[in-house]
């Protein structure tokens, strides 16, 4: 980390440090560009992986995090950018550095109507264009008579900004039409079953060739890191079960381990143990899900019957802990909120029987499959370069070639101690990332074989933690595996007992991003595989 | 007509009969002609037990949808295995999970593509009063202000035991309607956009 300092404040002078667990450097906007870029392109330690960009708005001043990781160093930076400009504020943009900050400063723009120059599309990107006021901003005014929800069609336009600052310093405004005028947009979704959930594409075609795909979101924001600012640090826990809802365990215990982290509680062994079985639990259940429903796409509705099974037989056994099917809450801040369930052991030990079996019918059933060969195999290429660009994450980025499991590169918890490998190919395309999801159940299981012979049968199952949890000042960052790709978890506290912000970078939002990069040139049928190859959620991408 | 009964579940079984015997009541006290009478009652036996939905799912509960139609909890039993994509040849919708802001005017014209005779439930939390997101300032409060509700099944999510058994109760509602005269005049439906316009010609 020093050796990064040094190298920073070599290159550029004006750049301020906080030492951490992560290096901070706060730098001016005008420096911005180039440190990123030169960070970037650094041969040794590449920071070409941008986790996330966390908008902030620190009531002086408006601004950014920047969270970077090198993915061969493994290191993380962060930068951080303000401006003390309410009215019209405008940052660089690197959207011309990765191709995901597009998206995630388009993002920014929609809940602090921070503006950035440079950036090809600045459109709000969750709500309408009529939306007064920006929300996540302290001064928010949040009387619903000003927003009320209306059944009036939405105003859209073909229109989209972009913003250029001149040598002056003035900042221009271009209207930039989305598709050429001449393009048929075919819209597809929100309501469509092959969508999985509410998403839109405007779909430009010529023929039967996807020209260009415009994701239009917003469909299910229902603004979960607003709501989180004015609940105690226990009470924004029950928001993890809600965005992927599939990985309710594992984003449980993403939060967990940052509120941890900043509050310097450890769970006790035997808690961090039984976290870490039911994340790996809710992985088999998710990608079993997952099968089902991207065969269904396919036409082949008869693997949903087959996949749901080993699922409804996870879901038993959470059950039997937890006391509910999907909204868990098990996980909580210094452990886990209850005793297993004394048979815990006994049901996953007849649901690891039953897994070969089940894996080796669904290879037999569809993975050999012609049909499926056929409209799976080359279609939706995506490479590692684009992956990392793009921050695809989880299985579908390591499909791609990229290694990108935190569960390796960061581990948490009891990982560490766990054989187990990071299933990773090459080939980029549909069924890679389908095969990928098939091995990672294989691979789950034998990380529950090992867990099962860590886990003791007594034991203290949460650490000590205060009634009113007040954690100092300061901000933290914590990473963790979701069943789609990396989770990420920004808290920043003002001393008191809420979080002053809450920034959820999730796995979904890039996973339909990258949509219309590889569907470009595809056949629009071919859209409904991709799509779903890229096991996106929509709750979990609109937040 | 004396009781509503199901093949599925005995007649003490069910929580709430109130409801149901207060439109019997009501069906008794307008008197019903003997031929139109048993012909809604055929009718009726039919649509109840062919109710098909449409696939409609904006979060969580719309997975336990997906549970329910899956072998374990089987709702083909029922008769409602025909899950449309198409409003236009659903009978009914599931609201499964929160409906925001954007999502009204989608949800609206949905709603109004659906054919007549039209019903819908209210499923979990979300789409009964905004559930956890009802502070959001992107989140409708319940789907009651938006459309008529026929059904609620409460729970974060419901389980799909719970989802069986809202549907069973739209089954039973239907089996009180009258088809001829009253399903198709959907009298109370017109009364309820009209008031709808009216507070909002306050506003």
């Amino acid at each position: 980390m020093a050796n990064l300092q040094e190298k920073i404040a070599k290159a550029f002078p004006e750049a301020k440090f906080t030492e951490g667990e992560i290096l901070l450097v706060e730098i001016p906007d005008n420096n911005l560009h180039d440190l990123v870029k030169s960070l970037r392109d650094d041969a040794e330690n590449p920071f070409d992986y941008l986790v996330t960009i966390v908008g902030m708005d620190w009531v002086t001043s408006l601004g950014c995090v920047y969270y970077l990781t090198s993915t061969k160093t493994r290191e993380f930076v962060s930068i951080k950018v303000s401006t003390t400009d309410r009215e019209k504020p405008c940052l660089t943009s690197i959207a011309d550095l990765y191709r995901i900050a597009g998206i995630y400063e388009r993002e920014v723009f929609d809940f602090y109507g921070i503006v950035f120059a440079g950036n090809p599309d600045m459109r709000r990107l969750f709500l309408s264009i009529d939306w007064k006021g920006f929300p996540l901003r302290k001064d928010y005014d949040a009387d619903p008579a000003l927003n009320p929800p209306t059944t009036d069609n939405e105003r859209q336009s073909d229109f989209t900004q972009t913003y250029t600052r001149a040598a002056d310093g003035k900042i221009e405004c271009k209207d930039v039409r989305v598709f050429n005028e001449e393009d048929f947009v075919v819209n597809i979704g929100p309501q469509h079953p092959a969508t999985h959930g509410v998403l839109r594409f405007r779909t430009a075609i010529d023929g039967e060739t996807i020209k260009k795909i415009d994701v239009y979101m917003g469909y299910i924001h229902r603004g979960v890191e607003k709501l989180c600012e004015d609940l105690s640090y226990m009470q924004t826990l029950h928001f993890m079960d809600r965005l992927d809802y599939f990985s309710a365990h594992n984003y449980h215990h993403g939060l967990c381990l940052c509120i941890e982290k900043a509050a310097g509680i450890e769970a006790p062994r035997r808690a961090q143990i039984l976290r870490v079985i039911f994340d790996e639990l809710s992985r088999i259940a998710s990608h079993c899900l997952f099968i089902g429903t991207f065969c269904m796409d396919l036409g082949a509705t008869t693997m949903l019957f087959y996949t749901l099974r080993v699922r409804e037989q996870i879901l038993d056994i959470m059950e039997k802990t937890c006391g509910a099917r999907m909204t868990f809450n098990y996980d909580v801040i210094g452990g886990v909120i209850a005793e297993p369930d004394p048979d815990l052991k006994k049901d996953i030990r007849a649901l690891l029987d039953t897994i070969p079996a089940n894996v080796k019918e669904y290879n037999k059933i569809f993975t050999g499959n012609v049909i499926a060969k056929n409209r799976m195999e080359g279609v939706g290429v995506l490479t590692r370069e684009d992956a990392i660009s793009y921050a695809i994450t989880g299985p579908s980025g390591r499909a791609s070639g990229w290694a990108c499991d935190v569960r390796k590169t960061h581990p948490y918890a009891v990982y560490p101690e766990l054989k187990f490998e990071q299933v990773v190919r090459g080939e980029g395309d549909s069924m890679a990332r389908f095969k990928n999801r098939l091995e990672e159940i294989e691979q789950s299981a034998a990380i529950l074989e090992q867990l099962l012979e860590m886990l003791p049968d007594e034991g203290e199952i949460c650490a000590k933690v205060p009634k009113v949890l007040k954690l100092p000042q300061g901000h933290w960052f914590q990473v963790v595996e979701g069943c789609r790709g990396l989770f990420g978890v920004y808290l920043e506290s003002d001393g008191s007992t809420k979080p002053f912000r809450l920034k959820l970078a999730t796995p979904s939002l890039p996973a339909a991003a990258v949509v219309d990069h590889i569907t470009s040139g595809q056949k629009i049928a071919d859209l409904i595989t991709i799509g779903g190859s890229m096991d996106y959620i929509v709750p979990d991408m609109d937040r | 007509m004396k009781q509503v009964t199901t093949k599925s579940m005995p007649y003490e079984d069910w929580k709430d009969n109130e409801y149901i015997e207060n439109l019997v009541n009501e069906l008794r006290e307008n008197g019903v002609n003997v031929l139109v009478g048993s012909l809604d009652k055929l009718i009726n036996w039919g649509r109840s037990n062919s109710l098909w939905p449409l696939t409609f799912a904006t979060s969580c509960c719309g997975i336990e949808f997906v549970s329910l139609g899956a072998a374990r909890f089987d709702m083909a039993r029922f008769g409602w295995e025909v899950a449309r994509a198409s409003p236009r040849q659903a009978d009914f919708m599931m609201v499964a999970g929160t409906i925001v802001h954007r999502m009204v005017p989608v949800f609206r014209r949905l709603y109004d593509q659906l054919a007549e005779p039209k019903y819908v439930i209210a499923c979990g939390g979300c789409a009964i009063s905004g559930g956890p997101f009802r502070k959001s300032y992107h989140v409708a409060k319940g789907i009651e202000d938006i459309v008529p509700v026929d059904v609620f099944v409460p729970g974060c999510p419901p389980r799909p035991e719970a989802m069986i058994y809202g549907i069973m109760q739209l089954s039973r509602k239907i089996k009180v309607e009258r088809f001829f005269g009253g399903v198709n005049r959907q009298q109370s439906r017109k009364e309820f956009f009209d008031q709808a316009e009216k507070s909002e010609g306050n506003d």
